[in-house]
């Protein structure tokens, strides 16, 4: 039976697939880029099929909007360089790598097809409704994990001042 | 409904996309946006299990790793920004000082 659920899964994962793969093979950073920030969008429309609001959104604010801006910006400051095709440089390495890749692939493909997943786990929708909303993430944050919540200002304040120090002009 | 193995599977996909051009990429920039998506790879199967545990603490989680993920790339970047400034390349087998 196909529903709408099973049409919009396949749409957004064939979105994902094909733009995480262009993302590694174009030669343009800022293809890439852009078709990073496809990845992301194709993803967050995923969560919402999980029914992480809270987290769907935020995928977009902060990863597709402040994150990619952040790289599309570093990349037009860069002189662009040119990298020759995919498997035209050290092609032995290429071929390792994608080797590399697929054994580990087919391990976690094992893994998830042979750990009898499915017959444990089925999603409520109504519990999953619930949980996803930012009530529940915002009481999370604020209550259980408050002290990580901290800490996580504490790493972003830090991570401004290291990146404004790394960025100088001239290191003292 | 859609199992939970289709979501791990496009996770598990994405996850070897990052890997494979973190090995074979020179350009720093395009590693650097390989690691992204593995990390994107880990919040999908963070919140895929979340939802189908009903427990919001994986979501939790993802809230933090995107924490991180946006401070390291804000220091990433800089420090890319950095070796430009002193190599005038940011191809990763250029820049080899500290190879022994």
């Amino acid at each position: 039976m196909i529903t709408l659920q099973i049409i919009l899964f396949s749409i957004f994962a064939l979105i994902a697939i094909v733009s995480s793969v262009l993302v590694v093979t174009r030669k343009n950073p800022i293809i890439s880029a852009l078709f990073l920030v496809l990845n992301f969008a194709a993803l967050a429309g995923i969560y919402l099929l999980l029914n992480a609001q809270f987290i769907a959104v935020v995928q977009v604010i902060v990863y597709a909007g402040a994150i990619m801006v952040l790289f599309l910006f570093v990349i037009m400051l860069l002189r662009p360089e040119h990298e020759k095709n995919f498997f035209e440089e050290n092609p032995k390495m290429k071929w390792l790598a994608l080797t590399v890749g697929g054994v580990v692939f087919f391990q976690l493909i094992y893994t998830i097809f042979f750990g009898k997943l499915s017959s444990a786990m089925h999603q409520n929708a109504e519990k999953s409704v619930q949980i996803g909303t930012v009530e529940s993430i915002g009481r999370g944050l604020f209550t259980t994990y408050l002290i990580p919540f901290e800490a996580a200002g504490f790493l972003l304040l830090a991570a401004a001042i290291g990146a404004l120090v790394l960025a100088k002009k001239h290191f003292d | 409904m859609i199992p939970i193995e289709f979501y791990l599977v496009l996770s598990a996909f994405m996850f070897i996309t990052g890997v494979v051009g973190v090995l074979t990429r020179k350009n720093a920039i395009i590693v650097f946006m390989s690691i992204e998506l593995m990390l994107n790879a880990a919040n999908l199967s963070f919140v895929t299990f979340s939802s189908f545990l009903g427990n919001n603490i994986g979501q939790l989680f993802v809230f933090f790793v995107m924490t991180v993920a946006a401070a390291e790339s804000a220091v990433g970047l800089a420090i890319i920004i950095a070796l430009f400034r002193n190599k005038l390349t940011i191809n990763i087998d250029e820049i080899n000082i500290l190879k022994w």
